[in-house]
């Protein structure tokens, strides 16, 4: 078993592009982690300038960190006994924008397995304002997680 | 099931896939998936699941790699349908 903050070490991402501040669960079906964005998150300056709203990219890359990719590095990790020489690859998304988030706000994202098979990762995942204690996204995510050597550049 | 049967039932598998529809219309067994198609190589893993929920099959990691063609899925399709 990898612990959520050994799974939390692992990801590629780093400060100003690393969206996930706690992982509270993880299984082999979903996990559930958070985020709060900042009030000097580097794309507030411009999104927009004196009136800071999450641009929805943003929101996007918060729920495949914390729901697919960190779900990616467990069940790899289940799976090899080791997830370092993997990189991950976000193929598809569809997802409905139901509310917007502003600096401060702290987010709540689950995810829930759809699949995993062949290497690729497709989840079902929600995102939550707990702050506003609203639905702001839900949709699907889908990945793969391949060996480094094998991406193209 | 005839050949001919299990390929018009996959070319409407793969159909929600092909970006180009019009690459359907005079699709051969010849044509690759990826290469001729333009298939998104993170699609054939969902057309994948769509087979085997079709034909109640299951389809292993290595038989994946062996599905280039649209023959050559068919090929896969009847040797799963036979071994059930």
């Amino acid at each position: 078993m990898i612990s959520p903050q050994e799974i939390i070490d692992k990801l590629p991402y780093k400060t100003p592009f690393h969206f996930v501040d706690e992982l509270e669960e993880v299984t082999d079906k979903g996990t559930v982690g958070y985020y709060t964005l900042k009030q000097d998150e580097y794309f507030f300056q411009g999104h927009f300038p004196g009136n800071p709203v999450t641009p929805g990219v943003i929101i996007v890359e918060i729920m495949a960190q914390i729901g697919l990719v960190c779900l990616g590095i467990n069940l790899e990790h289940n799976k090899s006994n080791n997830s370092d020489n993997f990189v991950p690859l976000f193929s598809s998304t569809n997802v409905d924008f139901l509310k917007p988030t502003y600096p401060g706000d702290k987010l709540k994202v689950s995810s829930r397995l759809i699949y995993y098979r062949f290497g690729k990762l497709k989840c079902s995942i929600e995102c939550h304002n707990l702050t506003s204690d609203e639905l702001v996204c839900k949709g699907e995510f889908s990945g793969m997680i391949v060996k480094k050597d094998n991406v193209e550049k | 099931m005839t050949r001919e049967q299990i390929k018009d039932e996959l070319k409407g598998i793969i159909g929600d896939y092909v970006p180009e529809k019009e690459l359907l219309e005079s699709l051969s067994e010849e044509h690759e998936l990826i290469g001729d198609l333009k298939i998104n190589s993170a699609h054939i893993v969902d057309i994948v699941l769509d087979i085997e929920d079709k034909y109640d099959i299951m389809i292993e990691d290595e038989a994946i790699g062996k599905m280039g063609t649209v023959g050559e899925s068919i090929d896969i399709i009847f040797q799963k349908l036979d071994s059930k």
